[in-house]
């Protein structure tokens, strides 16, 4: 953002719009931001773990892991957690989706329909809401991003993680996510990361891309969005436990062997995930409204009915 | 047959069972007259007993089995290259260990202080990988029935051979794994179905993706569902013979197992030894290291102390119960015709 400079408004020539990205600005701030991430993985991967260390909150505070056995009844579900987090000023009102029970069952045949069905919904409710008489207060509950986490266990993606992937890529901005990265040291972290971008070109299946660095933006910016992009999937480990580590504390995880921070580069990709997420907040928000609101919108006023 | 092995002084006790003797045949209890006037040299039987074992040898078969990636074949790899004198040429040391894509039986003699074991490890392909995996455990449960079938038609033949090839999966490794949170419906499932044609010993794989906090809170919920959901895992509470067994065996399954474990067959210099470990940009982790995982132990547990029981339990359990059923079927008589596909490769 540009610091304003006002110039002597008697100036010949001067209109005074190169003030308004600042009054865009202090709207927005007053108005605060909106942001919906969906989150999708088997249980287990390390999903609210990462969302907690991401947003340095604690988002799930009485929990309880079921059972196996319990799990065997339950189908997929939804849940919403809304959380106003406020930093210098800029309020930003967070929900994050959960989906428990994905990829649980023994034939997880019928997963993804309740999922799909909530994305739908949003829209839906959107579209009402836009081609409502009153349209002073439209809530946007969209999904805007979902962070699709996959098992660095195995040895790529399963069916399950392609057939969701292709079941949503047209209707939300996928980012994979690799969590639980300390399993694996860097050479498998490399393998398992070209096999994924193998698999998901190979199946066609449209993930998120950052847009490039604009040409007018500074070097630095240009390779730090270069480094991004070459880094998906992101591998991250999440922790909110501070340990002592050469001298200072950090987040991280302490293990007999070492101690793995989830704040250093080397470790893992954490800093990137978390970059990546705030500086693309605003484009993923737009692509979701340009591009798959749009779709939806169309596909739905061509089926017609309201 | 594979490499036999020779060992150095130092580690011949290694696998040779030493402090609990459990006799090759049971010995049966016998009325004895305790006024004996001389020594007469019955507990000679035990020696004899054990020359005869050293040298006809050991046999013994582990089966690994679990979800796809969960380094089952790596863990394979680790068991024989901690065995085997790491000089060992003709192992083919590859970068990466691809999938697995059907069940093979690889089998190493190994010799130690005079003792010779031939060590055969049957890897599964990954299972549970589909959308759709119901009934994924029926090819392992038929392998496993194969081998029993195999053995069944040899002992009712009439000319038979003196000692049966015994491919019976003695001990079947079930790697859970490392959510944190619980076991997987799936999980259930398939121990439920394997436990009670098998040995099941529950393995928590990469366990180096857990502090020590969450791996012992991980172990005392997967005990504890085992047990709610009637799993019976090895050694069953069934079969302990008398109160020295229970309490040894009450100790490990109450708080050792299921072992956590970490594989590897890459080796790293650490204090100026080489040992079997992972790089990580954070450490080194230690597969032998006791403080690191409990590799160590499994091996130990498996090969050291509870080999023979395994197979015992194996033969007069799980065997005879095959078989009763087999010839209940037949009308009380031998099986006629029996299948048996020779669907394993092995270096034998």
């Amino acid at each position: 953002q540009q610091p304003a400079q006002f110039t002597n408004p008697e100036t010949p020539g001067y209109v005074g719009f190169a003030n308004l990205p600042n009054q865009v600005h202090r709207k927005s701030v007053k108005k605060g931001f909106e942001f919906t991430l969906m989150v999708v993985g088997e249980s287990g991967l390390g999903k609210s773990t990462l969302i907690n260390s991401l947003f340095l909150t604690d988002l799930y505070p009485e929990r309880i892991i079921p059972g196996a056995a319990e799990k065997i009844e339950r189908t997929v579900q939804i849940e919403a957690s809304t959380v106003e987090i406020e930093e210098r000023g800029v309020k930003l009102r967070l929900t994050v989706v959960d989906t428990p029970g994905y990829g649980d069952a023994i034939n997880c045949r019928d997963c993804f329909k309740t999922i799909i069905s909530y994305i739908d919904e949003q829209f839906e409710r959107y579209l009402h809401d836009e081609s409502g008489l009153n349209r002073r207060h439209i809530i946007d509950n969209r999904v805007h991003c979902c962070f699709y986490f996959i098992s660095p266990f195995g040895h790529g993606l399963k069916p399950l993680d392609v057939e969701f992937m292709k079941a949503i890529h047209n209707k939300v901005n996928i980012v994979p996510v690799i969590a639980k990265a300390d399993t694996l040291c860097l050479k498998e972290r490399e393998r398992l990361k070209k096999r994924i971008l193998d698999e998901i070109e190979e199946h066609g299946i449209k993930i998120y891309h950052l847009p490039d660095a604009e040409s007018d933006e500074d070097e630095d910016f240009k390779e730090q969005t270069r480094l991004l992009k070459a880094s998906i999937p992101f591998c991250v480990v999440g922790s909110n436990q501070l340990i002592e580590a050469k001298g200072k504390k950090v987040r991280g995880r302490l293990y007999p062997w070492g101690v793995v921070e989830v704040e250093n580069p080397e470790h893992n990709d954490f800093l990137k995930l978390r970059t990546m997420l705030i500086t693309h907040m605003q484009d993923l928000q737009e692509v979701t409204q340009d591009l798959h609101y749009e779709n939806f919108r169309s596909e739905r006023l061509k089926r017609g009915g309201r | 047959a594979g490499p036999v092995e020779s060992r150095t002084e130092a580690a011949m006790s290694e696998l040779v069972p030493e402090s609990r003797q459990k006799p090759v045949v049971p010995m049966k209890p016998m009325g004895i007259n305790a006024n004996l006037l001389g020594y007469i040299g019955i507990d000679t039987i035990i020696e004899q007993m054990r020359k005869k074992t050293m040298k006809t040898g050991f046999d013994f078969n582990i089966m690994v089995v679990g979800q796809s990636g969960l380094g089952k074949s790596t863990l394979v790899n680790t068991l024989f290259k901690s065995q085997v004198s790491r000089k060992s040429s003709g192992w083919n040391r590859e970068e990466k260990i691809p999938k697995t894509v059907e069940i093979k039986a690889i089998g190493h003699v190994i010799e130690e202080g005079g003792v010779k074991m031939k060590l055969t490890v049957i890897d599964t392909p990954g299972f549970g990988d589909q959308i759709n995996n119901e009934n994924c455990w029926e090819p392992i449960e038929k392998y496993i029935n194969e081998q029993y079938e195999k053995f069944l038609k040899e002992e009712v033949n009439i000319a038979r051979k003196k000692r049966i090839p015994d491919t019976r999966v003695h001990c079947c490794l079930y790697f859970i794994s490392p959510t944190g949170h619980s076991l997987r419906p799936l999980d259930l499932e398939f121990m439920k179905h394997l436990s009670k044609v098998v040995n099941i010993i529950p393995v928590i794989a990469k366990a180096d993706t857990m502090t020590l906090e969450e791996k012992t809170e991980f172990k005392q919920r997967v005990r504890k569902e085992l047990e709610v959901n009637g799993i019976e895992f090895y050694p069953q509470k069934e079969f302990d013979e008398d109160l020295e067994d229970k309490t040894e065996n009450d100790k490990i399954r109450q708080e050792s197992m299921p072992f956590a474990v970490v594989g590897s067959d890459k080796e790293y210099q650490v204090n100026g030894k080489r040992v079997l470990g992972r790089k990580t940009p954070w450490g080194i982790i230690e597969v032998e290291n006791l403080t690191h995982c409990e590799f160590a132990l499994l091996r130990d547990f498996v090969i050291r102390t509870h080999l023979q029981d395994l197979k015992e339990v194996t033969h007069n359990i799980h065997y005879e119960t095959y078989r009763a059923k087999r010839l209940n079927d037949n009308g009380g008589l031998p099986p006629m015709t029996v299948e048996t596909e020779e669907n394993h490769e092995s270096n034998l």
